[in-house]
């Protein structure tokens, strides 16, 4: 008994809805059964919809039920608490949320206290803290508080405990109800001519709807939150100063300099070589894959081209620090001692060495979405061209690149999107000077390294240095959002042409 | 028929893998006349078809023996470059394959890559005259630099046989032309193929044997990979040798 007591109120209730479904599962499909003396054959669908559809009934709306209470329940409560704790009682330097973390604390740990057994559930609920030491008790028990417990901290913990316990109850009570309804409204509705697989069916939609648009309101939720922090972030600091200021100086003591075109143009220059390495050399691999390479080479070359796509970025960051950066030193640096002799090139970390880096990550990006749109060129237009005399070559060059451009422009804009939100690559290998210069071997910054290093440390969420993490992320967000919009509106027209 | 042969295949034999496809293919087909091929489906006409312009070389696994002769030239020779014998010997295919470029660019294609126009005052000549020759000057002469892909279907095929006849074949083989054209764009396309006997030599696959019969002066009949009969096409449909030609023709087989 003091065993089935341990286990949480919600587990139980969960497991008796189960039980209930099951029940209602049987209960129903006998009485679908019993509805036609036996023969299936005279029902509207096969027995078991009759099963399910109860078991639906019973279990999906009791359960949306319980998943919302567990969620609003806590809010209220706190909300109730919180208006107890006069605004005597919050310590100079506290303020409400840590006065409330206490008073959960020392109701969780009363509850602890009965369950232990170090005082019974009556004590407990009209203790007060003039005739005992409710620290000592509850340290007994093994539950530590920081400070002694003032009276007004126990009023409201007590209330606490006395909220969610009635809250515990009427869930029990509401939910199991709705459960039973469930239950008595499908036994109700079912006879020979009711329609439960058009019902269940219906059912099974409005779930995979539901699924769908969880994942379209995450992405809603995700620009609501960053469009609220960016509106913060403009009433602390002036929108053209971000906009078109030309100095990134961000300064904890105030008073900073954040402008994002710095941090822009760095973005799009390393961006811009990325793409310089990765698109001739992925689309060339594309066309030797899909155009000339036999089965075996083929089966071979595009599997091991397509683990480079799963090299975690990281990687690709000592790559570019430890690998590349001092190779171009020792080209480019180092004057008479370096191998072209010059010494334009101070660091390992330079626009260039992300670049390349970032741009040996694309290519199997590249190559094999090529890969795929070159293969969707229908067989017919290669045969019409070799039947007119093309060469091989010809036929690539003017039959089945140019009816395969929308594709590969279309996956070059994906690619550029990538480019501009990678973040690792350029966190080790393009440097943390925020400038705007054309010499590809210096050092730059871009968005996404500044949002890294606003937001580690010690981080005030009030202040604009902070806060203009947000607003740099969604101006990333925007930029990439258009770069792959237009990308799949360029790739979807090239497709209905030939399908 | 006083034409003289163009064609002269002997012994041709078809593998694809360990599929024998043609077996034993002996049959001369005459210049300035419409052959057709016909026979059930699998019989190997269009493998022979494309045996004629090397086609089946873009096939890796296939192979092919035995001699076929144009003008007396072995086309399976090793000197042969099987991209010149496609600018002699055109093809037209079973679906439109307009390329998704303009009009004037799909005619132009041929003439291009082989270098036949000197200036763009005669590539337009080209194009112009290929484009009246398939019978659809006047539906296009306003929109050359549309895109062909927006043709109608027939359309479309008239449009692929201009762009196989601005190349000047000698030959031209066609891949069951009609077979996604509606009636009127088959009977268009007919008459256009029957125009064309007078400089070429077409070959045409088929499955219609109305289609063979009004367009066709020679019919083959190909069954299971073999060549059954060859003669005139009158012949064949009215009084056939081989009795498997005549159960084909009357409807008991494929």
């Amino acid at each position: 008994m003091r065993n089935f007591l341990n286990v949480a109120p919600t587990t139980v209730l969960v497991l008796v809805l189960l039980a209930l479904t099951l029940v209602a599962f049987g209960m129903v499909r006998s009485r679908a059964m019993a509805s036609v003396g036996g023969d299936s054959r005279k029902l509207h669908s096969l027995p078991n919809y009759y099963g399910y559809n109860a078991a639906l009934f019973t279990a999906i709306p009791s359960l949306f039920v319980l998943v919302a209470w567990l969620l609003i329940q806590p809010v209220v409560i706190q909300n109730a608490v919180i208006e107890m704790i006069p605004q005597s009682a919050i310590a100079e330097g506290s303020s409400v949320s840590l006065v409330m973390s206490d008073v959960t604390r020392v109701a969780n740990g009363l509850d602890a206290a009965v369950q232990a057994g170090a005082i019974d559930a009556d004590r407990a609920r009209n203790l007060s803290s003039n005739d005992t030491d409710v620290r000592a008790l509850l340290a007994e028990s093994g539950v530590a508080l920081g400070s002694d417990v003032s009276p007004e901290v126990l009023a409201a913990a007590q209330r606490y405990r006395s909220m969610q316990g009635t809250g515990r109850l009427l869930m029990i009570a509401i939910v199991s109800t709705i459960a039973l309804a469930g239950l008595l409204f499908a036994f109700r509705v079912t006879t020979e001519k009711f329609r439960a697989r058009n019902m269940v069916e219906r059912f099974l939609l409005s779930m995979l709807i539901a699924a769908a648009s969880l994942a379209i309101l995450t992405t809603v939720g995700i620009v609501l939150s960053m469009l609220f922090e960016t509106i913060n972030f403009f009433k602390l600091h002036p929108w053209q100063d971000f906009f078109l200021g030309t100095t990134w100086a961000p300064n904890f003591r105030g008073d900073s300099e954040l402008s994002i075109l710095p941090l822009l143009w760095g973005t799009l220059y390393i961006s811009l070589i990325a793409l310089l390495v990765a698109v001739p050399i992925g689309l060339f691999a594309a066309i030797y894959l899909s155009e000339y390479a036999n089965g075996k080479v083929r089966a071979f070359a595009k599997p091991l081209l397509e683990i480079l796509a799963g090299i975690p970025t990281i990687v690709y960051g000592l790559f570019a620090l430890l690998t590349v950066g001092p190779f171009l030193v020792n080209l480019f640096g180092r004057g008479e001692n370096g191998i072209l002799g010059v010494d334009w090139m101070s660091g390992a970390t330079s626009v260039l060495t992300a670049g390349l880096v970032m741009g040996i990550m694309l290519i199997p990006f590249v190559s094999s979405l090529s890969d795929d749109i070159i293969n969707a060129v229908p067989q017919s237009l290669r045969d019409g061209s070799f039947g007119l005399g093309a060469t091989h070559s010809e036929t690539i060059r003017q039959v089945v690149l140019p009816a395969a451009l929308p594709g590969i422009v279309g996956a070059v804009l994906l690619a550029a999107s990538r480019a501009i939100g990678e973040t690792m690559i350029v966190v080790l290998g393009a440097g943390a000077i925020a400038r705007i210069s054309a010499n590809p071997l210096e050092a730059m910054t871009t968005i996404t390294t500044r949002i890294v290093s606003q937001l580690t440390g010690d981080t005030d969420f009030a202040s604009p240095e902070t806060l203009v993490a947000f607003a740099l992320g969604l101006t990333l967000f925007v930029l990439t959002l258009g770069l792959n919009v237009l990308a799949l509106y360029i790739v979807r027209k090239y497709r209905e042409q030939y399908e | 028929m006083s034409n003289k042969i163009k064609i002269a295949a002997r012994n041709v034999q078809v593998y694809y893998g360990d599929n024998h496809a043609i077996k034993d293919v002996s049959v001369d087909i005459l210049d300035k006349t419409v052959t057709a091929f016909i026979g059930p489906s699998g019989c190997g006409k269009s493998t022979f078809l494309r045996c004629i312009n090397r086609m089946n070389d873009t096939i890796a696994i296939s192979s092919v023996q035995g001699d076929i002769l144009i003008d007396g030239e072995d086309i399976y020779d090793s000197n042969v470059d099987p991209v010149q014998l496609r600018a002699k010997v055109g093809m037209v295919f079973q679906k439109p394959n307009p390329f998704p470029k303009s009009i004037y660019d799909n005619v132009a294609y041929g003439p291009r890559i082989h270098g036949l126009a000197r200036n763009k005052a005669d590539l337009d000549e080209i194009v112009e005259r290929a484009l009246k020759r398939a019978a659809i000057w006047n539906e296009v002469k306003d929109r050359l630099l549309a895109p062909g892909t927006g043709l109608s279907g027939g359309q479309q095929q008239r449009l692929c046989i201009a762009r196989a006849i601005a190349t000047e074949p000698e030959v031209l083989l066609m891949d069951e032309p009609c077979s996604a054209l509606d009636p009127i764009a088959t009977a268009q396309v007919e008459e256009l193929i029957d125009e064309l006997r007078q400089d070429y030599s077409v070959v045409i696959v088929t499955h219609s044997m109305q289609q063979a019969a009004r367009v066709s002066q020679k019919t083959a009949f190909f069954h299971l990979g073999h060549l059954v009969e060859y003669g005139e096409t009158d012949k064949i449909f009215t009084s056939p040798e081989d009795p498997r030609t005549e159960s084909y023709i009357t409807g008991r087989i494929g």
